[in-house]
């Protein structure tokens, strides 16, 4: 904006009688600037029996929006008190935006605030919300039953393509980050466990415990983490953004089911993935606790893996499996569910995935527990 | 007194591309000061890209945009920047951010940008909204209002900092017609008092013709600008078919556009 000079902003009122003042606006106007406060010119404005105001704008160099938030202030009060404001002696342009700023009259109470809640009040609500996004998730795991089902009869809506590139993101895509993860995780576990049993020299245990506890849970949960925060995130993302964008709606009026659609191939992909993620992390796992046994504490290469395979059973292998399976089922139906609540705008895609990563990582969780322990009665 | 001093734009064998696509190439035009310039051509011929360009969000692949003399590519950070603040950009959209309410919309800017305490902000943020005939509306958020007054909102945002030149990106797209109306209305009363330059990009005869005094006309499978003037001027004296064809669709389809000069030129034909 350029400032034609820096003479101060100024009001001089000058009263031509006990009821009819000029307010001679004087300086740059500007908001780089101080501005006269209303107040000061309105207290004097009071002292009097003024009523009328009017300018003189012949000593102001020049102005911008900082002149308008006055005059408009200024104009405010005088309404109130019925005092006349005469807008003749202004520059044009600034009586153009004051008649501009005062046509359309304010909305008054456009937004009805809520009253501050009680905490009893909060809790309430807080509770029928759990209770409703319980109903939600059970009608959500209806839904995605029935869109599974109709696959099966071959009367799901969704296209090929779509899951085989999901298939690609949630595998293909997936494995150098479970490579890196698994790989030190196993390394950590080895390190810390080896670093007890040599107490007891009883180092060559490490492949036991590295290979049972990769093998049987770790392996699992490690990739259930990973993909709730690599893949469960981006669902949701996506199907938010889909949500925002309307794509969903475009869906529904199509009487194309968005659960079928976009749901289904996302699900089935990251399900059908994970086993093979689970597999694979075991073995980057072994291989980094491999490399601490033999490096560090000099193991035979073969008696590990030898300890490995004496000590690992088919029964934790496919339990591990399962577990990737139900971890991958969880993720997916985290993701989607949260994409597919998503609200109608940018922060709620961000709340979406967040609530998604959460969401999943507690279900893995919890799902852990339930699997151990069942496991652990059946004596399996 | 004045209110700002406007400077002229000038565009110098300006050629922008993605990558080895050439979108335009050899873009001459002036735009003067208090002037509505419009931007104009059909779908994909690069109009928005152009705005881009004026704007600081992408770099021609080659020549000039200069800002009363001084070009705002060749520029260094800081001097751009300066330049930048200057502008304010209505987008199609209105592009609020979706997490603040119009009030913060606002007066992000003039927090950002201006050293005015937090009771001027709220009265400049209440100024620029009853401007756009949204008074009373402060508390709200993008979500909870219809797409015109978006847009209204979205130009509250641009004349926060009382900008020397104002942006907009297809500002009719989504309006009905009488909302359209309104915003060129509004658009109009705001250059005559802000005495800001205008530049617009659209399509829209009935904008074009109302709003427009000075334009240029993009043209898709040239890839360069057919001419740069008054859209009357273009109606009513240029005899290039791609520009007839374009800013005589409203009497072609018989709609209720009837740009001035038109139908003595079609008389004449």
């Amino acid at each position: 904006m350029a400032t034609a000079s820096t003479e101060p902003a100024a009001v001089h009122p000058a009263f031509r009688s006990d009821e009819q003042v000029t307010l001679h606006l004087i300086g740059t106007w500007q908001m780089e600037v101080t501005i006269p406060e209303v107040e000061s010119i309105w207290k004097q404005v009071q002292s009097r029996s003024v009523r009328q105001i009017s300018f003189d704008a012949e000593q102001l160099i020049s102005w911008d929006s900082s002149i308008l938030t006055f005059l408009v202030d200024l104009a405010d009060r005088c309404q109130k008190k019925g005092l006349a404001m005469q807008t003749d002696g202004l520059p044009a342009g600034v009586q153009q935006l004051l008649s501009l700023a005062r046509a359309v009259p304010k909305q008054e109470e456009t937004k009805s605030f809520a009253p501050a809640e009680s905490f009893l009040e909060r809790v309430g609500e807080e509770a029928i919300c759990f209770i409703r996004s319980a109903g939600e998730l059970l009608t959500f795991i209806g839904a995605t039953s029935l869109a599974f089902g109709r696959m099966l009869q071959g009367r799901a809506k969704f296209r090929p393509y779509d899951f085989k590139l999901f298939l690609e993101e949630t595998g293909a895509n997936a494995v150098p980050i479970i490579s890196l993860i698994s790989f030190l995780f196993g390394l950590i576990l080895s390190f810390v466990g080896i670093i007890q049993l040599e107490l007891f020299g009883a180092q060559i245990y490490v492949a036991d415990l590295v290979g049972i506890a990769m093998v049987r849970v770790m392996g699992a949960v490690v990739v259930g983490i990973i993909m709730a925060g690599r893949t469960g995130a981006a669902f949701a993302a996506q199907l938010g953004t889909m949500q925002v964008n309307e794509e969903i709606d475009a869906l529904k009026t199509l009487a194309i089911s968005p659960v079928e659609f976009l749901v289904l191939p996302r699900m089935l992909a990251l399900t059908l993935m994970m086993p093979f993620l689970t597999l694979y992390a075991d073995l980057m796992g072994i291989l980094g606790g491999a490399l601490i046994g033999c490096t560090v504490y000099g193991i035979n290469p073969i008696e590990f893996f030898n300890r490995v395979k004496a000590a690992v059973s088919l029964n934790d292998l496919f339990i591990g499996l399962f577990m990737g399976l139900v971890f991958g089922i969880l993720v997916a139906l985290s993701g989607c569910l949260r994409g597919i609540q998503c609200g109608r705008n940018a922060s709620a895609v961000g709340d979406a995935a967040t609530s998604a990563v959460v969401t999943s990582l507690v279900a893995i969780i919890i799902a852990t527990a339930v699997i151990i322990i069942i496991c652990a009665v059946l004596g399996i | 007194m004045t209110m700002q001093s406007a400077a002229p734009i000038t565009i110098s064998d300006l050629t922008m591309a993605y990558g080895d696509f050439v979108v335009m190439r050899d873009l001459n035009f002036t735009i003067n000061p208090g002037d509505i310039f419009i931007i104009m051509g059909g779908s994909g011929c690069g109009k928005s890209t152009l705005l881009k360009h004026m704007i600081g969000l992408q770099s021609p692949a080659q020549g000039k945009i200069l800002y009363n003399g001084v070009s705002l590519w060749d520029s260094n950070q800081e001097q751009m920047e300066q330049m930048m603040r200057g502008f304010g950009v209505l987008y199609q959209s209105g592009a609020l951010w979706s997490s603040m309410t119009l009030a913060e919309n606002i007066a992000l800017p003039l927090q950002q940008y201006t050293k005015l305490s937090k009771a001027k902000i709220r009265a400049q943020v209440e100024l620029k909204l009853s401007l756009v005939g949204l008074a009373g509306f402060e508390e709200f958020y993008p979500a909870e209002i219809s797409g015109g007054m978006c847009k209204r909102a979205g130009l509250a945002r641009a004349i926060a900092l009382d900008p020397k030149v104002i942006f907009f990106d297809e500002p009719s797209a989504g309006l009905d017609p009488v909302s359209s109306r309104r915003l060129d209305d509004l658009i109009l009363q705001l250059r005559d008092s802000l005495g800001a330059t205008v530049v617009i990009v659209t399509h829209e005869l009935a904008s074009i013709f109302a709003i427009g005094n000075n334009s240029v006309f993009l043209d898709t499978e040239s890839r360069t600008m057919l001419a740069s003037e008054d859209p009357h001027t273009l109606l009513a004296e240029n005899n290039d078919l791609r520009i007839q064809t374009f800013l005589r669709r409203g009497e072609i389809k018989g709609s209720e556009v009837s740009p001035a000069g038109s139908k003595e030129k079609n008389a004449n034909e």
